[in-house]
């Protein structure tokens, strides 16, 4: 199997990373390396395998819902690129 | 007295308890070789002035009860400190001040413990050889231009160079072993579910483990007993008795079972490396443990099964990073263009290049191709050492297939990178504890380790079975202080 460019430029739409022509050249070559060499468990019949989805066998544990941390507010905005008062800015979403 | 920066952590301990030496001592001292040793790179962040502060506070009335009174710590930046920027080795997260701790550096701070910097480390963990950090490559201190391993680099530079008694890394497919082998240091990945995953950046959550990287198995055997606590912050948490693995140590492997998995003579290994692993059998021999031939016949999958398990879950990971909430942002002509060109410009290659091969095998069409096969394989490689469970309590091998290599040699072929962590993804994908002590040289002098891997919760077996190898093996680093003018 191939990845070419079309299936390059899909993905970087999926994964929200613009790219340009060059480096998904770039990519597609690096992707397709990395590809034939997964290829390698095809060799291998999984039929009547389950799939390990956990390796922590253990049930979830439920806790009380109550607040452990308050008044952060302030610090937790800090971190934000773009503020206005209590609110994170985005670029508009609605006409 | 030799210098303080030499003195290993237990025995930084016990010179702080019984009053020979002072927090701030011994602070002040790997402070100023840190200063001296900027060459290396190993920092992101310092936390000097805060450190000393602290080391004073402790020093006025210190609690000797504590396992780390007022001793100075270093960490990777992939851990949340409170108040204390955590970047990840990623421009995306650059400016990111946590408003929490992590519970294992938390559980550090509790023993009185002191954070005085934050380590480099490949961007978001994702690399052997700390080169796709964003704040640049790390110095491995044995020799110039030389990779420390990766991705905790930052950490086993810094130990290494003695620029912090101890530290602490992360390993999801060798992250924390492949380095402590690379620098001669000893390096603990834990069983999943030991150590909480709470407050570390997330790359794969299925095979994240925080650990420690120390000088020797004793230092090991301390931070480890620190750092493992059932937390309920953290979902694969697991409540099982753990151990005073320190108290508990012993070097007595008498007619204990150790494995040597067959698949893992790898074609083209260098001679070195087998004749090491030679060693190593000899000396479990010699001290009355047993070897038992053992196969894991899965191993050859390994690697492609980590190449998209991880992929897969790092890319549902970094979906948060949109450059809204917190870190990096790009100007957008709208929302969309905001996300693309944020992560564009915030990530770095090895970044992207993994989160597309995550969207990809997790895309409609291709999931139960690649995701659900890599998992089924996972189950596969799983019940291989289930089965040689039956038959040893643990298993020996090589850490790594070579020494440490020149920085910027295996940068433009990913799967030769990728080959590097052979010996140690497939612990990773079983859930398994497995430690590298140092053993050995390299014709060029570069240090080599072993890995010794364990039952699920049982650390405190690989810590004995190193705790006997090194005693055998006396390994010393050859370490000049090259990059001190």
């Amino acid at each position: 199997m191939t990845i070419d460019l079309k299936t390059v430029k899909h993905i970087s739409k999926l994964s929200r990373i613009s790219i340009d022509d060059n480096k998904a050249k770039k990519l597609g070559k690096d992707l397709n390396s990395i590809f034939s060499f997964i290829e390698k468990l095809n060799e291998l019949d999984t039929k009547n395998t389950e799939p390990l989805t956990s390796i922590a066998e253990t049930t979830l544990k439920l806790r009380k819902d109550e607040i452990k941390s308050e008044n952060i507010r302030e610090d937790i905005l800090k971190n934000s690129p773009d503020k206005n008062k209590d609110f994170f800015v985005v670029p508009k979403v609605v006409e | 007295m030799s210098n303080i920066t030499d003195l290993k952590l237990v025995e930084l301990v016990d010179k702080i308890k019984k009053k020979e030496l002072s927090s701030t001592e011994v602070t002040i001292a790997f402070i100023e070789r840190s200063k001296k040793s900027k060459k290396l790179n190993t920092y992101i962040s310092e936390n000097y002035e805060n450190a000393i502060k602290k080391a004073k506070i402790f020093d006025q009335k210190p609690d000797f009860k504590k396992k780390l009174p007022g001793i100075p710590i270093a960490v990777k930046d992939l851990f949340c400190t409170k108040n204390i920027r955590t970047t990840a080795g990623s421009k995306i997260l650059e400016n990111f001040v946590p408003t929490y701790e992590s519970t294992v550096t938390q559980n550090i701070l509790d023993e009185g413990g002191i954070i005085i910097g934050k380590l480099n480390c490949d961007e978001f963990a994702m690399g052997s050889s700390n080169e796709t950090s964003y704040f640049g490559n790390v110095q491995n201190p044995v020799s110039e231009n030389l990779v420390p391993g990766g991705s905790s680099g930052g950490s086993s530079s810094a130990l290494a160079a003695k620029l912090t008694p101890a530290t602490i890394g992360t390993d999801t497919g060798g992250s924390i072993r492949q380095p402590a082998s690379f620098t001669g240091t000893v390096g603990l990945k834990p069983t999943y579910g030991s150590c909480s995953r709470y407050g570390i950046v997330a790359f794969a959550s299925s095979l994240d483990q925080a650990g420690p990287m120390t000088h020797d198995v004793k230092d090991c055997s301390l931070m480890f007993e620190i750092m493992s606590t059932y937390d309920i912050k953290d979902s694969t948490s697991v409540d099982f008795k753990r151990e005073n693995y320190l108290t508990n140590l012993n070097e007595n492997i008498k007619g204990k079972k150790i494995g040597i998995p067959k698949e893992y003579r790898v074609d083209g290994m260098p001679k070195e490396i087998d004749e090491l692993w030679e060693k190593g059998i000899k000396i479990i021999k010699e001290n009355g443990g047993q070897i038992i031939e053992i196969s894991l016949p899965n191993t050859n999958y390994a690697l492609p099964t980590y190449y998209i398990v991880a992929p897969a879950e790092a890319s549902s990971n970094l979906a948060r990073y949109d450059g809204v909430k917190y870190g990096f942002r790009s100007k957008g002509e709208n929302l969309i263009d905001m996300y693309e060109k944020t992560r564009s410009e915030g990530f770095g290659d090895e970044v992207k290049r993994r989160i597309m091969i995550g969207t990809y095998v997790l895309s409609s069409g291709y999931y139960d191709a690649y995701y659900l096969k890599a998992q089924k394989v996972r189950r596969l490689i799983k019940n291989d050492f289930d089965e040689a469970y039956k038959k040893v309590d643990a298993i020996l091998t090589p850490s790594t297939p070579s020494s440490a290599f020149k920085i910027g040699e295996k940068l433009n072929d990913p799967v030769s990178m990728y080959l590097n962590d052979i010996f140690t993804v497939p612990i990773n994908l079983a859930g398994l504890p497995a430690i590298s002590i140092p053993a050995g040289h390299d014709k060029k002098g570069y240090p080599l380790g072993l890995q010794v891997i364990g039952k699920a919760f049982d650390e405190q077996s690989i810590l004995n079975i190193a705790f006997a190898l090194e005693k055998n093996i006396s390994f010393k680093n050859n370490i000049t202080d090259w990059w001190i003018k």
